[in-house]
This record gives C-alpha cells, sequence and structure tokens, in this order.
C-alpha cells in the first residue's frame, strides 16, 4: 500500500514520528477498559475489588486463574446465547444493508413524486430513542399477525413475542442507514448511472453492478453500525423473549448480577462477547482499506 | 430532469432496440422502480418507527398507567402543564441535556476527526490503532459505565493518576457524587466512549475523497495544512453533516450512563430528558406522563436537528 | 428490473396465503387432552443455580408425586426480571405461577394482573406475617422465606473500643450508635460504616426506610394512604434526613464503595449494615469474632424492611391449570423445602417446622440470631402508590446524601407522591 516516493526521507521520518506518537498516547487511554476487563476476568471477585483503585486492576498479578471462564459456562448456556446473538445480528445486518441502500440508492439517485417528503420523514425518524417507544412497541408487536408451522400446516397467528423475528424484522430498516447510503451515493457522479442507462442498463443493474462495487466504505459503515446496537440489544429482547433459549448474549448478563455480582465471571462473560465484535470489526474495516483501490477505479 | 431522462431514453432505444418502448419508459419506469426501491425500508419503517410513535403520542394526552385497573382517560395538555409547571426534575433535565450536547457534540466530532485522521495516514499499524480507538465503542456501555464508576471513586484510579501528575497538589474528589462535578465527569466518559464510532464515519468520508485530488495538490506544491483545507475538509461536508446530526442525536439522548452511574443525581445534576421519561414512563409506569416527556422531546430534537439543516444546508 | 412489480406479487401472495391459511391454535390443541394440564411458572432466579436447584427439586417432586398437573418452568435473571414480567402483563403474556417482590404485590392485585392465592389457609397462616402478601384483606402471595438486615460487627473490635454489645432487648439508641462511629473513626477507621449507599433501586427504601420509620417517619400516612403529607416531610422524618446527611458529611459513611460486604470482611470498616444473605460470607472471613446485633432504635424502636419474593398466581391462570397452580404451592411449602430454600439462599426460613429443619438457622445454627430480628420488620406500604414512592424516596434519599436541604427535598418528594396518587383517584382508597 505504501508507495509514495523515497525522496525526502528524513522529513518523512520525523512526521511519521510525530504521527505515532499521539496515536500511542490514544491507544493508552482507549485501551485500559480492555485490559482491565480482561485482567479481571482471571482474577476472584475479592482481589478485583481490592485492586480496582490501583495500578494492579491493570495487571495480571495475585491469584490468577481461569475459573471465572469455568464459571461462566456452568452458570449459562453460553454458546446458546452465543448462536441467537449470532441470528438475530447477521439477519439485522445483512438484510439491513440491502434494504437501505436500496432505499438510499433511490433517496440519493433517482427523480420521483415524494422523494423529498420520505427524505423528511426518515430524518425525522433519526431522532426517536428506542427507550421512548419501548412500551407500545411491545404492545404492537403482540397485536402483529404471523404465520406458524403447525400441526403439518401453515396457519396464522396473532402476536410475535417468543420468536427470533420480533428480535429482527423491527430492526431492519434503519434511518440512520438510509441516511448514510444516501449521503455517500451523492457522492458518486451521476454521469456514470446515465452512461449506463444509455446501455441499457436497468436502475436495480445501475445500483447491483456499479453503485454497490463502489461503496465499499459505506456498506463497512453501515455494518459496522448496525452490527453494534443488534449485538448490544438488551431492554427488548428482555422484554419480548422470555423463552431462555431465544435470550441474546447482552441479557446473558443479567445472569452474574445477584445480590451480590459474580465480578470476575462478568469480566470474563464480557471479555468473552466482546472477542466477536472485534473481530467483525477487523473485518468490515478491510473494506476501508479495499476501497481506496476502488476509489482510484472511480476518477 | 425531465428532459434529460426522455433524452436518455431514447438514445437507449436507439442503442438497445430490444428494450424499445414508448417514448415515456424511463420516467415511469424510474418512478415504479424508485417505488420498489424505497417500499421494504419504507414499509418496515411505518410499522416498527412511525405507528408506536404515534401510539405513543396518543398516549401522552391521556393519564394512561403501565399497569392500572382504570381504562385510560382523555386528560388534554394537563401532562405538558404539569412538565413545565409542577414538575423542576423535568426542567433540570431539559437543562443537563442542553449542556450534555453542547460540549459532547463539537469536542467529539473534532477529536473523532483527529483520530480519524491519524489512522487514514500511510503509515505501519494503522489497522492496529483502528481497532484500538474502536474498542471502547465494541465494549457494553453498561461495563464500560460500572468500571468507570470505580473509577471515579474518591480513591479511585483518576484521582490517583491526576494525584501523580500534579505532584500531590490534587485533593481527591467524589467525582460522581459532586453536583458540579458529576455531569463533567460523564461527559469524559460518554466522548471517550463513543468518539471510536465517530472516527469511523469520519474515516469513510475521507475514502470518498479521490487519491487524485491530493497528488493534484502535491503536485500544486501544498502543504499537508493546505491540503486539509483545500482537498480533505471541502470533501468531507456531506459527512460533517451527518456527523453532527447522529452526535447530536445521541447526546440527546443520554441514557444508560446516567442509569447505571447517577440515576440523574446527585441532586438531580446529571438527570436527561430521555432518563426522567423513562422513569417515569416505564419504572413509575406513569406512561401518559413518560409519553408527554418524550413527545416534548421529539418536538425539541425536531426543531435541533432543521436549525442544524438549515446552518448547514448547502450554499450552492 | 421490476422490483416494485416483483415486491408488490410478494406482498399479495403473502396475504392471500395468510387469509387461506387456518389459525394456529385452533382445533386440536395442547394441553385440554388427555394428558396432564401444563402449568406455566416463572422464576426470577437464571444465574442463581443454588436457587434453581430448589425450584428444579420441588418441581420434578410435584410432577412425579401425581398425574393430572405438570409445572413447566422459566427462569429469568433478577435484574431483568421486573421489566420482563410487567412487558408480559402489558402485552397479556403472563405465566399461571410467578414470583414477585412483596411489595409490588398490592399494586399487582389492584391492577389485576394476580387473583387471591386461594391456597389452605394452614399453609398461610403458618408463614411469618411479612412473608405473604396481602391486598384488601385478601391474601395474594406467599412466600418461603424473608430476608433482614443487622449491624454486623467485630467483637474484639467492639471490645477494644469499649462499646457495648447491642442486644434485641437493649439495641443501641441513637447517641450510643453514634458515639460509636465516632469512636471507631478516632480509632482508625476512615469510614466506620459501611451503609450500602454505593447501591441503588429496591435497596434504598428496603434499607433506609426502616430508619425513617424508627425515626417516627414514615413513606405515606398510613392512616389513609391517600397522602405522604405529614409522614414523609414531618419534622421526624427530617431529623432523619439530617442525620442521615450527617453520617456522609461527617465521614461516617461512605457514599461510594463496592456492593457487598468486602469492605467489612477486610477489616476496612468497623461496622456494616447489611442483609443475611452475606452473613456465612463474613463468618467465613471473621469467624466467632463475628457480631450479628439488630440495628439501633431511633425513638420508635429497631425497625428492619419486611417482604422479599413471594409467589403469586396470575388472573389469566383458570380451570385446571389453576387448580395445578394450587395444588403446587401447597405442595412446595413443605417444611423440608422451606428449610432447602434458607440454607442454600442464606435467607430466613418463613415457617418455624422450616427454621427447625434449617443447618444455619435451627436451634444451634450460626446464624440463628437473625430468626430474633424478624419481630421488628416492618413492611415497606402495602399500595399501589409504591412503585412511585419507591423511586421518590430513592432520589430524595440520595439527594439528602449529597447534601441538598432537607426539608425542601422532603417536601418535594411528598409533592410528587401525591401527585401521583391524585393522577389515580386514590389508588381505590
Amino acid at each position: 500500500m505504501d508507495n509514495t516516493t523515497p525522496s525526502l526521507a528524513a522529513g518523512k521520518r520525523r512526521r511519521t514520528l510525530l504521527l505515532y506518537i499521539p496515536m500511542v498516547i490514544f491507544a493508552v487511554i482507549f485501551m485500559f477498559p480492555l485490559i482491565f476487563m480482561f485482567v479481571s476476568s482471571l482474577k476472584p471477585d475479592a482481589q478485583i475489588l481490592a485492586d480496582v483503585d490501583n495500578i494492579r486492576a491493570f495487571l495480571p498479578v495475585g491469584d490468577i486463574s481461569f475459573d471465572n471462564y469455568a464459571g461462566v459456562f456452568d452458570r449459562v448456556p453460553f454458546w446458546r446465547f452465543l448462536l441467537n446473538s449470532a441470528i438475530v445480528t447477521v439477519l439485522i445486518v445483512g438484510v439491513g444493508l440491502v434494504v437501505n441502500s436500496l432505499a438510499g440508492f433511490a433517496l440519493s439517485r433517482m427523480e420521483w413524486k415524494g422523494r423529498k417528503l420520505l427524505l423528511t420523514v426518515i430524518i425525522a425518524t433519526l431522532i426517536v430513542p428506542f427507550e421512548t417507544i419501548a412500551v407500545p412497541m411491545v404492545y404492537w408487536v403482540s397485536k402483529l399477525p404471523t404465520l406458524v408451522f403447525e400441526d403439518g400446516m401453515l396457519k396464522y397467528d396473532f402476536g410475535w413475542l417468543n420468536t427470533y423475528e420480533v428480535m429482527i424484522v423491527p430492526f431492519i430498516a434503519n434511518a440512520f442507514s438510509i441516511f448514510l447510503f444516501t449521503q455517500y451515493f451523492s457522492t458518486i457522479p451521476t454521469s456514470i448511472d446515465e452512461a449506463a442507462r444509455i446501455d441499457g442498463a436497468s436502475w436495480f443493474q445501475v445500483y447491483w453492478r456499479i453503485l454497490v462495487p463502489l461503496s465499499g466504505p459505506a456498506f463497512a459503515t453501515v455494518a459496522i453500525l448496525t452490527f453494534l446496537p443488534a449485538w448490544n440489544s438488551y431492554l427488548w429482547p428482555l422484554m419480548v423473549v422470555q423463552q431462555e433459549q431465544l435470550r441474546p448474549v447482552m441479557v446473558g448478563m443479567q445472569y452474574f448480577f445477584q445480590l451480590n455480582t459474580a465480578w470476575g465471571e462478568v469480566m470474563a462473560y464480557t471479555s468473552l462477547i466482546t472477542i466477536p465484535v472485534l473481530l467483525v470489526f477487523l473485518v468490515f474495516q478491510r473494506a476501508f482499506v479495499s476501497s481506496i483501490a476502488a476509489s482510484g477505479v472511480k476518477g | 430532469m425531465t428532459a434529460t431522462s426522455s433524452v436518455d431514453t431514447a438514445v437507449a432505444a436507439q442503442a438497445n432496440p430490444a428494450a424499445a418502448r414508448p417514448k415515456r419508459r424511463g420516467k415511469r419506469e424510474g418512478h415504479i422502480a424508485a417505488y420498489g426501491m424505497v417500499a421494504p425500508a419504507a414499509l418496515l419503517l411505518l410499522l416498527f418507527l412511525v405507528i408506536p410513535v404515534l401510539l405513543a403520542f396518543g398516549l401522552s394526552f391521556t393519564n394512561a398507567r403501565l399497569i392500572s385497573p382504570n381504562a385510560p382517560r382523555f386528560v388534554g395538555l394537563d401532562n405538558f402543564i404539569r412538565a413545565f409547571v409542577a414538575d423542576p426534575t423535568f426542567i433540570r433535565s431539559l437543562i443537563n441535556t442542553f449542556l450534555f450536547a453542547v460540549v459532547v457534540v463539537p469536542v467529539q466530532a473534532g477529536l473523532g476527526l483527529v483520530l480519524a485522521l491519524l489512522v487514514n495516514q500511510k503509515l505501519r499499524g494503522t489497522t492496529f490503532f483502528r481497532v484500538v480507538f474502536f474498542i471502547p465503542v465494541v465494549t457494553s456501555i453498561v461495563v464500560v459505565s460500572i468500571l468507570w464508576r470505580f473509577m471515579y471513586q474518591p480513591d479511585g484510579i483518576i484521582n490517583s493518576f491526576i494525584d501523580t501528575l500534579t505532584f500531590g497538589a490534587w485533593e481527591n474528589i467524589a467525582w460522581l457524587s459532586n453536583p458540579s462535578t458529576a455531569l463533567p465527569a460523564i461527559i469524559v466518559l460518554s466522548i471517550w466512549q463513543a468518539v471510536g464510532f465517530h472516527m469511523i464515519i469520519w474515516l469513510s468520508g475521507l475514502q470518498t475523497i479521490p487519491e487524485e485530488l491530493y497528488e493534484a495538490a502535491r503536485m500544486d506544491g501544498a502543504s499537508a495544512w493546505e491540503q486539509f483545507k483545500n482537498v480533505t475538509w471541502p470533501g468531507l461536508r456531506p459527512t460533517m453533516i451527518f456527523i453532527l446530526v447522529t452526535i447530536t442525536i445521541a447526546a440527546l439522548g443520554l441514557f444508560v450512563q446516567i442509569d447505571v452511574m447517577t440515576q440523574g443525581g446527585p441532586v438531580d445534576s446529571t438527570t436527561t430528558l430521555v432518563f426522567h421519561a423513562v422513569r417515569r414512563g416505564y419504572r413509575e409506569q406513569q406512561t401518559g406522563y413518560g409519553a408527554a416527556i418524550s413527545l416534548i422531546f421529539f418536538v425539541i430534537v425536531l426543531a435541533i436537528a432543521m436549525i442544524q439543516r438549515f446552518l448547514t444546508r448547502d450554499k450552492d | 428490473m421490476r422490483t416494485g412489480q416483483k415486491l408488490a406479487a410478494a406482498a399479495l401472495i403473502s396475504a392471500l396465503a395468510l387469509t387461506a391459511c387456518a389459525r394456529a391454535g385452533e382445533g386440536g390443541g395442547s394441553g385440554d387432552g388427555d394428558g396432564p394440564a401444563q402449568v406455566t411458572l416463572w422464576t426470577h432466579s437464571a444465574g442463581n443455580p443454588a436457587e434453581l436447584e430448589v425450584y428444579n427439586q420441588i418441581i420434578s417432586d410435584f410432577n412425579g408425586s401425581q398425574d393430572d398437573y405438570e409445572v413447566v418452568s422459566e427462569s429469568f435473571p433478577q435484574g431483568a426480571y421486573n421489566d420482563a414480567i410487567v412487558a408480559a402483563a402489558a402485552s397479556g403474556d403472563l405465566p399461571c405461577l410467578l414470583d414477585m417482590d412483596g411489595p409490588i404485590v398490592p399494586n399487582w392485585a389492584w391492577a389485576g394482573y394476580i387473583q387471591p392465592l386461594g391456597i389452605s389457609t394452614d399453609v398461610t397462616d403458618a408463614l411469618l406475617p411479612t412473608a405473604v402478601g396481602v391486598w384488601e384483606d385478601e391474601i395474594y402471595s406467599a412466600g418461603y422465606w424473608d430476608a433482614a438486615l443487622a449491624i454486623f460487627a467485630r467483637k474484639s473490635v467492639l471490645e477494644e473500643n469499649g462499646i457495648r454489645l447491642a442486644t434485641v432487648d437493649q439495641p443501641w439508641t441513637k447517641d450510643e450508635f453514634d458515639a460509636a462511629l465516632r469512636t471507631l473513626k478516632s480509632a482508625g477507621y476512615a469510614t466506620p460504616l459501611d451503609i450500602g449507599a454505593e447501591d441503588s433501586g429496591e435497596w434504598w427504601p428496603y434499607a433506609y426506610s426502616p430508619m425513617l420509620q424508627s425515626f417516627g417517619g414514615d413513606l405515606i400516612d398510613r392512616d389513609t394512604y391517600l397522602t405522604a403529607d405529614g409522614a414523609l416531610n414531618s419534622p421526624e422524618a427530617v431529623a432523619w434526613g439530617e442525620w442521615f446527611q450527617g453520617l456522609f458529611a461527617e465521614g461516617l459513611a461512605s457514599n461510594t464503595g463496592t456492593i457487598g460486604n468486602e469492605e467489612f470482611n477486610r477489616d476496612e470498616v468497623g461496622l456494616s449494615y447489611t442483609g443475611v444473605w452475606n452473613a456465612l460470607g463474613s463468618l467465613e472471613a471473621v469467624g466467632d469474632d463475628l457480631a450479628i446485633l439488630p440495628p439501633p432504635d431511633f425513638g420508635q424502636g429497631p425497625k428492619i424492611g419486611g417482604g422479599s419474593w413471594q409467589w403469586g398466581i396470575s388472573s389469566s391462570c383458570s380451570g385446571e391449570a389453576l387448580d395445578g397452580a394450587r395444588a403446587y404451592l401447597e405442595f412446595s411449602f413443605k417444611p423440608e423445602y422451606v428449610a432447602t430454600f434458607a440454607d442454600k439462599q442464606i435467607v430466613i426460613p418463613a415457617t418455624e417446622e422450616g427454621t427447625e429443619l434449617s443447618e444455619y438457622f435451627g436451634e444451634d445454627g450460626v446464624l440463628r440470631p437473625f430468626t430474633e430480628l424478624t419481630q421488628f420488620a416492618v413492611l415497606r406500604p402495602e399500595t399501589p402508590a409504591y412503585a412511585v414512592i419507591s423511586t421518590t424516596f430513592q432520589t430524595a434519599a440520595m439527594d439528602i446524601m449529597n447534601g441538598a436541604d432537607v426539608k425542601a427535598t422532603l417536601d418535594q418528594a411528598v409533592k410528587d407522591i401525591d401527585a401521583d396518587i391524585e393522577n389515580n383517584d386514590g389508588y381505590g382508597f
């Protein structure tokens, strides 16, 4: 990737150093929760509480073991929770990318009646914090029709409670995502579409063959931004899902907050559920880098 | 646009005889395709956002309770009057929410941009730093809040750190128990937690700026600052609007940190609109009143978002 | 590519499918056939293996003991339970049997979400009065145990500092207690009392409203249940507030720290105001030196909070399932189960027979002193308004702790509570 000309080597080295110093300082500031979390996950509760006010909180010293991890697997059906969160998150992110980018495409690059109005409505819906509509939402989804498979045939019923779809469908369309796609797509010159349309491409083909490949950073950003709330969702699954076998990881965290919190196990559990998020982030952030090449093609 | 598209269609029809259709095809097909493309998102938003919001609005004019044997009764504007006249905590919530946003929006946006510029450099290890800066964002906010509560204790690590920096001149503060430091303490934690998120958005904006523009600028002998001013900043305009809107909205919606760390105290110094709405509407089961607070909140945020859009509108 | 048309077609097909197929659950149902009637049960015990084990034992014993009913359980983590259960109530999705925290029982009974228990009075009469939930003279809930708060101390520390060992018959007075704290502070404890102020939520009214009551104040006027005026802002209540505020201002207690009893176990505080559930841990840490003392008498005698998790039956439970729910509850109050709960959870057995069988609370049990404390138990006000009283008191007490003007804070709390009661037309009082 680094193919700048090797001239002015000394100046470049000084500049490099100047860039690394702040990055390292920021890195230290941003790192400590993960270090604290991981280090504490190896300690017994009493020691975590004793160490919390000094530097030992960040050092794996004292009574170190993997007991807390064993405790986690004893206390919660961890793999089940992880699977549930994976199903819910993958579907919200995956289906969401398609649905929201299609809407963003139509809103940014096509001219049609009602476009301005819809854009305004979508921006207005950005402002709704979920906590404030949670109660009417529960009532509402408990009245929605659904299809169920029963006695060998498809039947309908009312009420979405206790299902996967109640954790997924309401979060697929996302005003933030649509807004981000709209913004991003509008930075790409419309002359490309026009040329393709002249070649006989349908609008969908313009979207799929031209805009999508050019929009790596937007897709990566939206994927990351929708992944996080989906993975971290807590209040909603708590309210609409009662069976243990459907619970996601964040609800599982509550298993450790009894009369006296099992801090070591909380830290072990959070370490376990944070790792998948970091992995996903690593994967998607590559899309940023690879898109540098894409933007070169584009010009 | 109409003219252009019919020209396009005419040319398209010529170039591809198989696709030859009546003249108006382009526009009408464009319309239908556009509706098809927005339909799934629009339908879902209608079902799972607009309708619940309207339900909440309806409740705000009643005395509905979460748990009650009595049917809700229409009470007109009682709930709204109560908020402004008889609920001093609501007024404090309003003030605190604004204070929080006024500090967080510029600081978080600026710091996010600095981080994005740093990790956008073609240097070894930027992937590592990107991941590191993103760590607070991916760590559960509940855990983060619990952790910072420990650190803000009088004998906690933050006090002992400042003590070391000032060679012992520092007097320990119970950050979260002091009405004048509690909100600033939560501001610091919140920026720390969320800034990596906005770094990512800035970064995606930076990636949209074609490399050739920088090359051209460099060939003209532009300094790093001039490159930033003339190439980067103008290219970041759409991103900036997005960032401002999202940070403002997130800041105004402050809830979890308050819920975990201070419960709105000490002496109402950290209560916020959403926290207050949840407390009244859900914890205290006063659904109607909670919905009224939510409605006031929506109106305020919508007004701010519109002002922001007006101020940052494209001047061309 | 006509995306729009495709979508429209898809929507049409699914709409047709919806109308063409039958409503689920119609024709050939489950449960009303030949098999045993299913009785659904929710607990707040997920993540608490000790408690869950007892429930599973009782349920399998019950299911094995007869063929008419089958109890099916689902457990929730405690921190999430109330939110989950309120949501289920709002959407009409409650199970037959559910457990709930004592103080919300009147609220639920008033709202019609639970029905009178209807089990044999032989069972409920044998229980501690604070383990039974009553609303309008009907019993709505019953529990296997109750908790109790006490002052934990080290006998050696008290002796060294010349502090009298308080007893149930002769508890510390306010002056004695204050003097003891000052003595311990000068003996080197930075904050001599761990009062638990770092905790939040229901702990606040549970732990500190008994102190208010011992001073002579209360959360609400218990004669009418229509106002908090004259109770929560009475001169006695203000005296409580000023004393409480002084604890923190003088550094006798800390408003930070860690939840639990670690500070006491590590000898960082001289006295700890905490619950029976921490007693075994402290006994391990301190051994014979541990003294379990009644809370001080601030004027009206020592008081502790009463009423803990109890079982109720939802209103939607009917027919065979309702009979099953009652049969299960009667079955579950056997002395050996009550004793097992107490010993696994370290809480006080709700029946005398259970107490005798208990390892820790029986005749020679190491935690026997706690059983004597239950005589001081006061229920939190049995009114549907308690949901608001609880959060209002919590906010007010926290503000007082942090230095707010006591009288003004309590006056505002009274206003908030009274406004809520008025909005609900007195909650039926």
